[in-house]
């Protein structure tokens, strides 16, 4: 125990780097995902039909396979099957491809969620806003978007959560995220090594997170209780 | 002059003929009432006035010009339906109001959004806007709603709802008001109250064409009523040659279940 608090400021100096790397993988795969999600849910609602089927077939195959596989094929891919390492090296090019993996699963799995949002509101939004005299884009971003935000936001907080805990996986292409920076105190780092506890306590910083998410995310919700 | 000449209107949905060689028309300032059994097309005759349905054949004229001819291509540009089918408002049976905004928002919508259109939009912005409110709250004035301008949607009465509705089509200058069965999702009540400012339009010689099955309705408010049966116009007249008087075997025995029902 008297271990553990000598060696507990250095370790949590650690994770709070680590952390930071965490939050920045979250932060740009919401900004890349949410409008890219809303993107292939309307290609794979067009009523262009070979349009329709390949967004379909792609989003079928990133959300039938592991992220964790599509983050390997991602940052190996170009330089192992087109000889051409177009990340570039080091943390910041482990970052931008873990980015591009992380927006391109998220956003399949958001489009889905749109799909099923615009898919519930009612045909006689539409109706009413032509019968009006209203253009096509009009009635999308004027009447039907809303209603469709506010019925996706519950799912989409469970995806969000579910982000939080996924960057995890960014690890596997050696992104210095929370989870790396925990488990490098078990090789040895700053004189300390062997240590278990590192890895255990990064699900507190998790836990910590998701709590504010969830609160954030359930103000959002009743903000938009105004209407029904 | 009509103000309205619906022209031999076919409408298929796949091998279903719903609607086979209708033919009316309307004076200016007059109300027509369609009434008929469900399933007999009135619906979706008032669907194909709007350009929610695209007529397979026929010919619909509003002022003497020609809007729609299923022969004509030059009549169907995506780009001018828009703008033709401002001649018409419509009033669904279900209200369709937008959730998210005010009694009185709703209202003005569509207006704002048509004037953004006008070239002195720019310049003359907050006199527009005011304009367009007053237009608003002088028509919720006028549907009974003064107290009820800010309330969501969610917020009303059903009776309040559809009242909201009609100001919605209003604000917009229709030619010819089109109801589909205002009343259909309404308890008596809350029908006497929507049925009340229909009237009043009426009164104020509003061209109306109402799909109904209200009949003493239809028969005090009406100056030509229309019996649509099984896709076709079987008898159309005034009010007291159709209720009174029908000629054909069907349109009496579709009134006669009507008086069964309310005359027990």
């Amino acid at each position: 125990m008297e271990r553990i608090l000598e060696q507990f400021p250095i370790v949590v100096n650690a994770l709070n780097i680590g952390f930071v790397q965490t939050l920045k993988l979250f932060a740009s795969t919401l900004i890349g995902a949410i409008p890219f999600g809303l993107i292939i849910a309307l290609g794979s609602m067009s009523s262009f039909k070979p349009l329709s089927y390949l967004t379909r077939m792609i989003v079928w195959i990133v959300r039938g396979t592991p992220l964790m596989i599509q983050l390997l094929i991602i940052y190996y891919g170009p330089g192992l099957m087109l000889e051409n390492h177009i990340w570039g090296v080091g943390e910041s090019g482990r970052f931008l491809a873990a980015t591009v993996a992380f927006v391109f699963n998220y956003a399949c799995y958001f489009s889905e969620i749109y799909r099923g949002g615009i898919q519930s509101v009612p045909v006689g939004q539409e109706e009413a806003g032509l019968v009006l005299g209203m253009k096509k884009s009009q009635i999308f971003f004027r009447v039907k978007l809303l209603q469709m935000v506010k019925r996706v936001i519950p799912p989409m907080s469970n995806e969000i959560i579910t982000l939080v805990k996924d960057t995890s996986l960014a690890r596997i292409i050696a992104l210095q995220e929370i989870i790396y920076a925990g488990q490098t105190f078990m090789k040895g780092s700053q004189g300390i090594a062997g240590a278990m506890w590192p890895l255990f306590f990064t699900g507190v910083y998790y836990l910590i997170f998701n709590g504010i998410v969830t609160v954030l995310l359930g103000r959002l919700e009743k903000k938009l209780d105004y209407f029904q | 002059m009509a103000i309205l000449e619906v022209k031999n209107i076919h409408k298929s949905f796949g091998r279903t003929e719903v609607l086979k060689d209708v033919s009316f028309s309307l004076e200016k300032g007059d109300v027509i009432s369609i009434i008929g059994s469900s399933g007999s097309g009135k619906t979706t005759l008032l669907r194909c006035l709007n350009f929610l349905e695209r007529p397979d054949k026929g010919i619909i004229r509003v002022n003497d010009e020609t809007i729609f001819d299923a022969e004509d291509k030059k009549t169907q540009l995506e780009s001018q339906i828009r703008m033709k089918r401002l001649h018409f408002g419509l009033v669904f049976q279900s209200f369709n109001l937008f959730p998210q905004y005010t009694a009185l928002q709703n209202v003005m919508l569509a207006k704002e959004l048509l004037a953004k259109e006008q070239p002195d939009y720019k310049a003359r912005k907050k006199e527009i806007h005011n304009e367009i409110k007053e237009q608003a709250i002088m028509l919720l004035k006028q549907m009974g709603l003064e107290n009820r301008m800010n309330n969501y949607p969610h917020q009303l009465s059903g009776g309040q709802c559809q009242r909201v509705a009609i100001a919605r089509a209003l604000a917009l200058e229709p030619d010819i008001l089109c109801f589909d069965e205002p009343t259909s999702a309404l308890d008596p009540e809350l029908t006497g109250e929507v049925l009340k400012v229909i009237k009043e339009l009426a009164d104020k010689k509003t061209t109306m064409i109402i799909v109904t099955h209200e009949m003493a309705f239809a028969k005090e408010v009406s100056d030509q009523v229309v019996f649509m049966d099984g896709g076709i116009v079987l008898e159309q007249g005034s009010p007291s040659e159709v209720f009174d008087n029908p000629k054909e075997e069907r349109t009496k025995q579709f009134l006669k279940g009507y008086h069964n029902t309310i005359q027990p």
